[in-house]
């Protein structure tokens, strides 16, 4: 009996774990911002290195401030604080006073995401409820847009966006756009940058295709049709404003997007209808942290209605589901 | 003495320990509209005030006459009637408070606070006990909106009672007083807080609070589900068949 019990292990399941842990997914994440940042950098000076340290510092804090208060165990070394502050700061322009990012990250982190449980129980994007609240209650500093330091044109400051709103093609090149040239918030100008992150959590698995494919794709058919037909006004949409920022590092966080493959083609392209009427319709210029929002308040409904039926469920035990 | 002490305690309940904005969740939607300025706050809470304590008054001074089934429509028609005369005075002597209030003020009607009540209190209560009820929850409701409405003043305009010399030109129009401008935040104001999101920001605070509040002295906390903030409780056909509105899903 005692030999037997050496060789065998009693536990409870589960009994094997996946490697994955919440912090090594956000440090993938981080890693994955790095470029932007440096990209930002390079472009917009060394404000955006003060801004993004302030909002990170003051996640950071905030988080472990409302965890003591509450008397919860505390979660700042899962890293999540340092994503929403880097996001936060990706989502505003060079310019913007250092206090506001302060707001915006104390509603980020207070309000969307420990008021409703903290980690895994935000019901939507903590920056994007930052960068919300900052565009509602500041949206002259919100909306003016610092010139890119370097640069090969002089540029008159008119965002990409801007422009395209007023039925006129952008003055900067496509490939300045790529690179990011152009008046914009810190994270969303350099789609070079964005597209390395992208790469990087497609290798690392940290998030998987289907969002972000399904959200451009759809805004891409759209202003194809919107623009009759032509390519280089399709290009302009899709590489202006933050749709790459928020289609690769927003619309996928775990929390707030569907699990089944189902349930994201749905949730993205209802993001890409989204933005596609706000930008073509709508008063702002831009519309994808306000698509995303929406999308997010309707991700329990669509995992309602994509939920996997197990094989051979009785036909009675259906229709007492409703379905 | 007995007495005296039950008396007081109508008026005092709705204060506090029964405030209806915080305790009973009643009137969420005028508290949610009209809390953007102290002074418009200032004005509903006073005009309700006064609807409240009318009615309660007449309801409770009818209650033996009002036949029980037609007993909503004939409510409906007393508070209608107090809220008619209450716009027109304020139509007539602050008109500055009638566009603030819009259509809040006719709204007054369909207050949960008033009707409700109206259903719990005046239809079963002495008149003195009721109109003391009255005004205890009305002046419950306006101090609520007050704290609310402070709140989302001054981070969200940057200004405290601004607009507050329209309402005391009714005393007199030699009043120069017009709020206080504070000072940083009045260039730069959390526009946010004046806004719907804003007001839900403040009311789910402040509701928090008031649970842990409650909680700490040992009472329940606020609830919304359930009947029992419910006006329609008392008489509702799906109680009398121990059901909830939750379980038979009335929409």
């Amino acid at each position: 009996m005692s030999e037997l019990k050496q060789k065998l292990t009693v536990s409870a399941s589960p009994h094997f774990r996946s490697r994955q842990t919440s912090s090594g997914i956000m440090l993938d994440v981080i890693i994955a911002l790095i470029p932007s940042l440096v990209a930002a950098y390079v472009i917009f000076g060394v404000r955006t290195l003060v801004l993004s340290a302030v909002s990170v510092i003051s996640c950071v804090a905030f988080e472990y401030i409302c965890r003591r208060v509450m008397k919860r165990h505390n979660t700042i070394s899962d890293l999540s604080a340092v994503v929403t502050g880097l996001l936060v700061a990706f989502n505003v322009p060079a310019n913007l006073p250092v206090w506001m990012i302060i707001i915006g990250d104390f509603f980020a982190i207070v309000i969307a995401k420990q008021f409703f449980g903290g980690i895994g129980q935000n019901f939507v994007n903590p920056a994007l409820i930052g960068r919300i609240v900052l565009m509602s209650s500041f949206p002259s500093k919100m909306g003016s847009f610092p010139v890119p330091l370097v640069s090969t044109i002089p540029l008159t400051g008119a965002t990409p966006l801007a422009s395209l709103k007023t039925g006129e093609m952008p003055e900067q090149s496509l490939l300045g756009m790529f690179f990011g040239l152009r008046g914009g918030c810190l994270g969303e100008v350099c789609i070079a940058a964005l597209i390395i992150g992208f790469i990087y959590l497609l290798v690392r698995r940290v998030i998987s295709w289907h969002i972000p494919a399904f959200y451009i794709g759809t805004v891409a058919i759209i202003m194809l049709i919107a623009g009759k037909g032509d390519l280089g006004y399709v290009l302009y949409e899709l590489m202006a404003g933050g749709l790459v920022l928020g289609a690769v590092f927003m619309a996928t966080d775990y929390t707030t997007s569907p699990i089944s493959t189902r349930g994201k083609f749905l949730y993205a392209v209802g993001c890409g209808i989204l933005t596609s009427l706000i930008r073509i319709f709508g008063n702002l210029p831009e519309g994808v942290s306000f698509s995303i929002i929406i999308m997010n308040i309707l991700v329990p409904l669509i995992e309602h209605i994509t939920t996997p039926e197990p094989f051979g469920t009785p036909k009675k035990v259906k229709e007492a589901e409703g379905k | 003495m007995a007495e005296k002490k039950t008396l007081g305690k109508e008026f005092t309940k709705g204060l506090i320990s029964e405030n209806p904005v915080f305790r009973l969740v009643l009137g969420t939607c005028p508290t949610l509209a009209v809390s953007t300025s102290v002074a418009s706050a200032i004005g509903m809470g006073v005009a309700a005030t006064a609807v409240l304590l009318c009615s309660n008054i007449v309801i409770s001074a009818l209650r033996k006459v009002i036949p029980q089934k037609v007993r909503i429509p004939a409510y409906i028609v007393i508070i209608a009637s107090f809220v008619t005369i209450i716009q027109l005075l304020v139509k007539a002597f602050v008109p500055a408070l009638d566009s603030a209030l819009g259509v809040y003020l006719p709204l007054i009607v369909v207050n949960c606070i008033i009707l409700g009540r109206a259903e719990a209190f005046a239809s079963k209560n002495a008149v003195l006990a009721s109109a003391l009820d009255g005004l205890g929850m009305g002046i419950g409701f306006t101090a609520a909106l007050f704290l609310m409405s402070t709140v989302r003043e001054i981070l969200g305009s940057g200004t405290f009672l601004s607009g507050i010399k329209d309402l005391l030109a009714v005393f007199s129009s030699d009043i120069t007083f017009n709020g206080f401008k504070i000072p940083f935040l009045s260039e730069n104001p959390l526009t946010i807080f004046v806004l719907a999101p804003g007001g839900f920001f403040v009311f789910g605070i402040l509701i928090a609070l008031s649970n842990k509040l409650a909680e700490r002295n040992g009472k329940p906390k606020a609830e919304i589900n359930g009947c029992d903030t419910c006006p329609m409780a008392k008489n509702c056909a799906l109680i009398a068949d121990g059901k909830t509105c939750e379980e038979v899903d009335v929409g």
